[in-house]
């Protein structure tokens, strides 16, 4: 038995590595500033898949990414580890997607993709942290969702066997296929890039990127393989309403540089008293609450 | 987050060395491979692309893996269960990080599942893997194991068990018995032939490191009643068919990740590997050679490591109100612990392109019928690389326990509690100038390559090439040190006795090691001026070396030998 696996992966600013100038002086994210990686937990997501692939040969996993053309490097990244295509959903009707446009336009790329077993992505990105993508997508796709997956056990009889994360511990659950999985951070690390799959793959590129370079476009040619799919609007059909800003219904006002300014410890005598108090004092200054 | 490749410059510029084009171009056959398999290079410039991205790879497993593992393994150690052996877990870790990047048998052929790289690139990875865990260097660069099966083994052998190792699997070479330590030629581990022709094994092995392998390469005696190295065969004996235990493994002083254990064969099944009784002569001499090019890698790679530790604490440890890298009796002591790091390096990648070119002419050799020239080319690298081999293991592995004695130094009071990692590296490099042949074994083979002259033409050679204004007094210290190597040669050739040459050969092959490491300096130095430094600090180093053991042989009459008995 095989499955096909669509894992879905977004390129992130890398909000762990953040320098003085991360932020523009209007409170918007300097973008040119941070590195572009693949989001941490799309990664997790990423190695689910890889071990559906080992445990059920045949298996085909593909990466699916919105964004501009660069984003094709976490595609590679993907195919260095063990994916076996991919496709960079990139167009200006896109530009500005809350989660509910770009859920949206996920959905309609997955219809294009079709025949799907699977649907996994990480529980959220660093950059925005919403947790919203993966359960709207299956929404929109009618699938039922398993969330906070640290391990996808099995996938025999059209059933998956998920081992989930909760706040008291870990639930295993079993859903039918096909549906929408979400894995967390504390699922398995991804492996490391594949020599082999590197090297086959590092001449992988979307028409765009390859346009410049008549070499690596003989090359593309030549090894269908290596093109990996760059697909817009158009292309999946999707309704402009619903996409990018005007498909949006969230705004960003601003962004705060929220810098903490406190730089001594303050003890609280161990009252209750004292500790509601604290508790008050917490909830004027908008810390908890 | 580290990568323990692109963090060290020094490596790209060794693998961007001129004679690489010629390797790669040998070795890929003229890229014909680029048809067959979809990973293989299409150019030039393509393979040395790919050696590049892969080595990012294993930097980027070595620093956020293995290094960051290195203390558990080193702390909690492989154990014995029931006769086999159990890993470490964070050995498990890495190794599996190993296997899924696809790092085992780089150097085998496509065809056998393997990356088709040089050895130079292969040893780079060492000496990265190395820098971070010298003792999972040894499970990792037991793939060395497979090159002797791809050279001396059968087709049939070569297709079932080198995929096998490209895939992960582990091997080791067991050679050592209570016995026979540095003699390998008293081997007494019985190999019996059964009337159907197969092989059983009984006996028991020492000190084999990683000996619970998947695949181990066994030398044993196949023809009863000799006593020399003239009976002895290589067996291939595959632990799937069962017939060797562990007994117990050993409790070492360093490299603990690394299990050294004793073998208990009982009938064990095993299969003759190339022909019979050209097992020592032949194959371990070959397999040695290329285990030995590895320890000198694992010695630089621990070199750089305890180089590093030393350098970030003495930027950062303060003493009368200033750091301590600012007092000059710590910075020397830094300067001349880059300046051998840098040159056990230069020589350990010339060692390994050598080694490249005559293993590739051979290769090709079972293909075709070498022309003149290429094998009068082929004869010749093979002779650099049998001079230069005990040369990179032996004084690279000195170094390496020079660097990290110093690293404690520089470490003070604190460089001796266990909390500072250079305690796990003096430990760790202290196996590398004893096993695979001491230091004294290694002056042993390269003294003929003293008295007949392959390190002074080589010498003599790369002194002539043209060198840039700023590096013209250093070049005359070189030739000054060949000068002074070629007269101290002399004296001790003219004696006419072997045993004062014996006496003397470790300070002529030093004093030959130093000026080739110089010259070797100068060429990188020629192409990149990062080794600039490096290059003065070492030949001055290397002439006061030489001097010393210049003036000690020149005054030395042979009578006084009779004070160095017991």
């Amino acid at each position: 038995m095989s499955l096909n696996i669509i894992v879905l992966a977004k390129q992130v600013p890398d909000t762990r590595n953040v320098g003085k100038d991360a932020m523009k002086e209007d409170g918007t994210v300097n973008r040119a500033a941070l590195p572009a990686i693949f989001n941490p937990e799309d990664l997790n997501a990423l190695e689910q898949a890889l071990r559906l692939k080992d445990m059920y040969p045949g298996t085909k996993v593909t990466l699916l990414t919105m964004g501009p053309a660069r984003a094709a490097e976490i595609i590679r990244e993907g195919l260095y580890r063990g994916a076996d295509n991919g496709v960079v959903l990139s167009d200006r009707a896109f530009a500005g997607s809350d989660t509910l446009a770009t859920s949206y336009a996920l959905s309609a790329a997955i219809r294009k993709i079709g025949n799907y077993d699977l649907i996994i992505g990480g529980r959220q990105a660093i950059d925005g942290d919403t947790a919203q993508v993966g359960p709207q997508v299956a929404e929109k796709l009618g699938l039922p969702t398993v969330t906070y997956a640290e391990e996808i056990v099995n996938a025999d009889g059209g059933h998956v066997v998920v081992k989930r994360r909760i706040e008291s511990g870990v639930e295993t659950v079993k859903a039918p296929m096909p549906l929408v999985v979400t894995v967390n951070g504390s699922a398995a690390d991804c492996r490391p890039r594949n020599a082999k799959c590197l090297q086959k793959f590092k001449y992988a590129a979307v028409p765009s990127e390859a346009a410049a370079d008549e070499k690596k476009k003989a090359l593309i040619e030549k090894r269908q393989y290596l093109s990996i799919g760059e697909w817009t609007a158009a292309t999946v059909e999707a309704d402009l309403a619903q996409c990018g800003l005007a498909g949006s219904p969230t705004k960003v006002k601003s962004i705060e540089n929220v810098v903490f300014t406190a730089k001594e410890a303050r003890k609280v005598d161990n009252t209750d008293e004292a500790i509601d108090d604290l508790i008050k004092e917490l909830f004027a200054n908008h810390t908890i609450g | 987050m580290a990568n323990f490749y692109t963090d060290n410059p020094n490596l790209k510029s060794h693998l961007q060395h001129p004679l690489m084009k010629k390797i790669v171009e040998l070795k890929e056959r003229n890229f014909a491979d680029a048809d067959k398999y979809d990973y293989a290079p299409l150019d030039f410039e393509d393979a040395m692309d790919s050696y590049d991205k892969v080595l990012e790879v294993v930097g980027e497993i070595c620093g956020d893996v293995i290094a960051e593992n290195a203390e558990s393994v080193d702390h909690e150690g492989p154990r014995v269960e029931n006769n086999r052996v159990i890993y470490a877990d964070g050995t498990k870790k890495n190794l599996e990080a190993c296997r899924k990047a696809g790092l085992m048998g780089m150097a085998m052929p496509r065809r056998l599942g393997g990356l088709n790289f040089p050895i130079t690139p292969y040893i780079m990875a060492a000496d990265i893997v190395s820098r971070a865990d010298a003792g999972f260097e040894n499970l990792w660069g037991l793939q060395d194991c497979a090159e002797t099966i791809y050279e001396f083994a059968d087709e049939d052998q070569k297709s079932r068990f080198i995929p096998r190792v490209c895939e992960g699997e582990t091997m080791s070479m067991d050679l050592t018995e209570p016995d026979a330590g540095s003699d390998l030629q008293s081997v007494m581990l019985k190999a019996t032939q059964k009337e159907d022709g197969s092989w059983v094994l009984n006996g028991v092995k020492r000190f084999i490191t990683n000996g619970d392998s998947d695949i181990h390469l066994v030398l044993a005696r196949s023809e009863e009643g000799t006593r020399d190295g003239r009976g002895l065969s290589m067996f291939i004996y595959d632990k799937r068919n069962g017939g060797v235990n562990v007994r117990r493994i050993e409790n070492k002083m360093g490299i603990k990740g690394s299990p050294t254990c004793e073998l208990v064969y009982k009938d064990a099944p095993a299969e003759l590997c190339g022909s019979r009784k050209l097992g020592l002569i032949k194959y371990v001499m070959a397999l040695m050679n290329g285990a030995r090019l590895g320890i000198a890698a694992q010695s630089v790679g621990l070199s750089e490591a305890a180089f590093r530790e030393a350098l970030d604490y003495a930027k950062d440890r303060k003493q009368f109100g200033k750091a301590i890298i600012e007092f000059p009796a710590v910075a020397e002591i830094l300067s001349v612990m880059k300046a051998k790091l840098d040159a056990s390096r230069a020589l350990l990648y010339a060692c390994a392109r050598f080694v490249d070119i005559y293993k590739i002419y051979d290769d090709i050799a079972k293909e075709r019928p070498l022309t003149k020239e290429e094998k009068l080319e082929a004869k010749a690298y093979s002779k650099l690389a049998d001079a230069f081999t005990p040369l990179a293991k032996g004084m690279g592995s000195e170094f390496c326990n020079q660097n990290t004695y110093d690293c404690i130094q520089i470490h003070g009071g604190s460089g001796f509690m266990k909390d500072y990692r250079c305690e796990r590296l003096y430990r760790d490099a202290r196996i590398t100038s004893i096993y695979e042949g001491t230091t004294q074994l290694q002056v042993v083979a390269a003294i003929r390559h003293v008295t007949t002259g392959t390190y002074l033409n080589f010498i003599k050679e790369a002194l002539q090439a043209p060198v840039s204004e700023k590096h013209a007094g250093v070049k005359k210290m070189l030739e000054d040190m060949a000068a002074q190597y070629e007269t101290a040669v002399a004296a001790v050739i003219d004696a006419k006795d072997s045993a004062f040459t014996d006496f003397m050969a470790r300070r002529l092959v030093e004093m030959a090691g130093h000026t080739v490491m110089g010259c070797l300096l100068l060429d990188e130095a020629s192409r990149s001026e990062a080794f600039d430094k490096s290059l003065e600090v070492y030949v001055n180093y290397g002439k006061a070396e030489c001097a010393k053991h210049a003036d000690f042989i020149a005054n030395f009459k042979l009578e006084e030998m009779q004070a160095y008995t017991f």
